[in-house]
């Protein structure tokens, strides 16, 4: 039986997808949560398999199955992590699909010690750092769940150090609609899932100021580069942007009205406020909290990050989209391609 | 002149271990030696099925032919009085063989080149194995149990130095701290893996004297080939279960040859020692990035011991870090010279050439044990071979206090399963866990303190020279006040607390809270008995700087714990 932990859009999805192939046992945090995925068959407004299980018993997830995919957000990954590790065995395999990162707050941030790597943890670090699992692994890619949802064909990336990891999340999500590839660089790819958030919400911005396609590519492109200076700040390599977790999650959620990064950075750009937006919306956009971590990170490394850095203004208030647009056009941005 | 010996002899007796196996006949070592030729046979056996198993990119052929002409190569190019008078002819012989198997029949063709690679193998299993006689083994026991400090007295009696009154005993020149409780106790239950950092020959012949020390019986260790050139060495590491290493040696077949011996001795139980640096370090530094071949036999040896087990009786392997702090390494003129000219190529050039030829590794010995010179060896906490802790039963902990079994990191769906590519990774965790051991175990000495604030006041100082500029620096820009060293020294020292409170890395006994004191112990005894020792003493007071090159060696073995930011 495979675990999948969170019944969010993402990992009802990816509960469907293996549940083609094998039992599944799905965690749902929320008791009331439970009780109506249960009666109605129904989660995050999809269909669930015959063959799901749900169960709010963090235990029984841990004992029942060897591999599990924890799918919750990044806010809550930790949390979530301290209580399933009593449960954990080194057998167990852990394959997460967030897109966020943690700070660890053991670590005190002061002025001279500013926010830095040494604080900035991705997912597959929480897990290594709170639990005895080691054989950790990450899903990235174009990967929006309503089009899983639909059984259009899709790909994603399975990133892990170890190979049976990787073979293990082939075996399990593999079908002939859904490719599923494999990369040995974990880190690069749970950054390129990350970090494309941010630039999701630019892109939802320009098409909420209606600025047309071209202002969009723009912003794709030159977000890209962002996205791999950042990345080698963190510990990535360029190789992963340039992937189908890379640029190709990119390309997916920052066209899409259905990715939810997008749709703040849209409603931004219409006038809503990040309060209300946040208020309205039924699941978090991690793009939100990227930003500010990636923001103080740039900080401390003195790299520049023009793009997050507007986004960061924007989202406090600071700075509104029209402002921002006429910042971007006087850029001087040199050469354009320096990372290769 | 007489050394200046800072350390007292002790008021209170040192507290005398009593070995942990009376008989010396259990000790695995002894039965493995007792059984050499079917150990030799195993060896062959399991790294033949293993090198044929194994794709490696090549055909059988090719491999051999590769093997053939590197050795020959060696041969020519690099021999040692230790290599066997027939080393040229069987070569040739492999060779010429390997020539005939192309004019036969494929299969046929097979079967040769099979039987060449099991000649080979057979060949490089003997010679690993050393010549152990169990005949001769009451009388190494002898050795052992007398201690090494007999066996250097007796050295003493003939070197130039024994005519020094006042020499100290072995035991009141060695500091043992950490945890050796728990290594006897850990050697009871299981196998022992002890992992020393790696900054002089001595170390070998050091550890050999704590492990007999402690009471625990002969480990077994992988010794460079070289050292088997000196008459004294080879004598001595024949007689406490060293196997032989030779770094000249890189192929394949060799290596898979190595590491089965060492895979099947921890398997039967036979405690052993790696140095993971694989070679001295030459900078210095604690090793940062260690060389794993080696310790990738510890996981493999507890998988496949998991692996036959019927029930849950399978021994397990215990890694034991051990950190060896000295103020003054002999070796160091030569080896910061071989460091800097790997790292700096062209733009550093030496300019006094005295140090680089090799000396006596015996005449080194001598001059260590006749001089005193304070020596810390920290024993670590016992860890499973994925770096988890263990408690005194030898349970592995996890991170959040809970037990845990290793089996269950080799298992997938329930079975124990041989997985090499997982096994990669996880000598890679273990690896890490080591370096952070190491660093936490490191006891900071006076010497090195003062090598680092001196090193570093100099390199702020003139901030726009690289390293090797630094290095050449003329002497007047090198000397340093002593009240600016005293503020430094201060600053280094405090933070070093810090790092200590959290336990990030420990203090030597000697190092008390008087900067003063510190500064005075440390310019003592800072590479001592180098002709020129680093730091000296000027009439003002003030300290010029003698070797640049040896205090930055002698610095080295405090970075890596973000000291150096005090200097911006």
């Amino acid at each position: 039986m495979i675990g999948v932990v969170g019944a969010g859009s993402f990992g009802t999805a990816i509960a469907n997808l293996i549940a083609e192939k094998s039992e599944v046992l799905l965690y749902v945090r929320d008791p009331e949560k439970a009780q109506s995925i249960i009666k109605n068959r129904v989660s995050s407004n999809q269909k669930l398999s015959d063959k799901i299980t749900v169960t709010i018993d963090i235990e029984e997830i841990a004992t029942k199955c060897n591999v599990l995919f924890p799918i919750v957000p990044s806010a809550n990954f930790r949390k979530l992590m301290t209580q399933l590790a009593p449960f954990l065995k080194p057998y167990h395999m852990l394959i997460h699909g967030t897109k966020g990162l943690d700070i660890n707050s053991s670590i005190e941030i002061t002025k001279e010690n500013p926010l830095s790597r040494n604080h900035v943890r991705t997912m597959s670090e929480v897990i290594l750092e709170e639990t005895c699992v080691v054989r950790v692994g990450c899903l990235a890619g174009p990967n929006l769940a309503s089009e899983i949802d639909k059984k259009y064909p899709a790909a994603t990336v399975v990133a892990s150090a170890f190979e049976e990891v990787i073979d293990t999340g082939q075996k399990l999500l593999k079908n002939d609609r859904f490719l599923v590839y494999g990369s040995s660089d974990l880190i690069g790819i749970e950054l390129c899932g990350v970090l494309k958030n941010i630039i999701a919400i630019g892109a939802g911005a320009i098409s909420g100021k209606g600025l047309g396609e071209n202002a969009k590519a723009l912003l794709i492109s030159r977000g890209m580069v962002e996205m791999i200076h950042i990345g080698r700040v963190l510990g990535g390599n360029i190789n992963a942007f340039l992937g189908l977790a890379g640029v190709g999650d990119l390309v997916a959620t920052c066209t899409s009205n259905l990715s939810r990064n997008y749709t703040v950075g849209y409603r931004l750009a219409q006038g809503e406020n990040l309060k209300e937006i946040s208020e309205s919306m039924e699941e978090v956009a991690e793009g939100v909290n990227t930003i500010n971590i990636v923001k103080a990170l740039a900080d401390t490394y003195k790299i520049r990050v023009p793009i997050t850095e507007s986004l960061y203004k924007i989202l406090r208030g600071d700075m509104t989209v029209d402002e921002s647009h006429q910042y971007f056009m006087k850029f001087p941005f040199s050469p354009e391609i320096d990372f290769i | 002149m007489r050394p200046i010996v800072l350390i007292k002899k002790r008021d209170t007796p040192r507290k005398v271990y009593k070995p942990i196996l009376k008989d010396s006949n259990s000790w695995p070592v002894v039965q493995m030696s007792k059984k050499r030729d079917e150990f030799v046979k195993l060896v062959l056996e399991e790294s033949y099925e293993n090198l044929v198993d194994q794709p490696r990119g090549r055909t059988l052929r090719e491999e051999l032919e590769m093997t053939t002409y590197r050795e020959k190569m060696r041969i020519k190019d690099n021999p040692w009085k230790v290599d066997p008078k027939d080393d040229y002819d069987f070569w040739n012989n492999i060779q010429v063989k390997l020539v005939e198997s192309e004019t036969l029949e494929k299969e046929d063709a097979i079967k040769v080149q099979n039987g060449l690679l099991k000649e080979i193998t057979a060949r490089y299993a003997d010679e690993i194995a050393g010549k152990f006689k169990p005949s001769s083994f009451r009388f190494v026991r002898n050795i052992v149990t007398m201690g090494f400090a007999r066996l250097l007295n007796t050295a003493r009696v003939r070197g130039p130095w024994s005519l020094l009154s006042n020499q100290l005993d072995l035991d009141d020149k060695i500091d043992i701290t950490g945890h050796p409780n728990e290594l006897r106790k850990l050697a009871r239950q299981g196998t022992i893996v002890m992992v020393p950092t790696h900054f002089s020959n001595l170390d070998s012949v050091l550890i050999g004297w704590v492990i007999q020390f402690l009471g625990l019986p002969p480990f077994i260790y992988g010794a460079g080939l070289n050292l088997w050139n000196l008459k004294i060495f080879a004598y001595f590491m024949n007689s406490v279960g060293a196997y032989k290493l030779d770094r000249r040696k890189k192929n394949p077949i060799y290596l898979e040859t190595l590491k089965t011996y060492s895979t099947i001795a921890l398997r039967e139980g036979c405690h052993s020692l790696f140095f993971p640096g694989g070679t001295r370090s030459r900078s210095g530094k604690i090793e940062k990035a260690l060389k794993l071949g080696l310790l990738g036999t510890a996981i493999e040896a507890q998988r496949q011991i998991y692996q036959s087990e019927t029930t849950e009786e399978g021994k397990k392997l215990f890694i034991v870090p051990v950190t060896i702090n000295y103020h003054f390494v002999l070796e160091a003129p030569s080896m910061v010279n071989d460091y800097l000219k790997l790292k700096g190529q062209e733009r550093y050039y030496v300019e006094n050439d005295e140090f680089t030829t090799s000396f006596k590794i015996s005449k080194f010995l001598m001059k260590f044990f006749t001089r005193g010179s304070g020596i810390s060896v920290t024993i670590g906490k016992g860890m499973d071979v994925l770096g988890n802790y263990v408690d005194e039963n030898g349970s592995s902990i996890d991170k959040q206090g809970q037990i845990i079994d290793p089996r269950d990191y080799f298992k997938t769906d329930g079975i124990i399963t041989e997985d090499k590519q997982r096994e990669q990774q996880y000598n890679r965790i273990l690896g890490k866990k080591l370096v952070k051991e190491f660093h936490k175990n490191n006891r900071v000495f006076s010497s090195h303190l003062l090598a680092f604030t001196a090193f570093r006041m100099i390199g702020k100082k003139h901030e726009k020279l690289d390293l090797y500029s630094l290095l050449r620096l003329s002497d007047e820009d090198s000397i340093i006040s002593y009240q600016d060293l005293y503020d430094h020294v201060k600053i280094v020292y405090n933070q070093l607390e810090v790092l200590k409170e959290s336990g990030e890395v420990g203090f030597a006994s000697h190092l008390t809270e008087d900067i003063d004191v510190i500064i005075q112990h440390g310019l003592k005894n800072l590479g001592m008995y180098h002709a020129q020792p680093p730091l000296a003493k000027l009439k003002s007071k003030d300290i010029k700087i003698e070797n640049m090159n040896l205090l930055y060696f002698y610095h080295n073995r405090l970075v890596g714990y973000g000291l150096e930011k005090l200097f911006k």
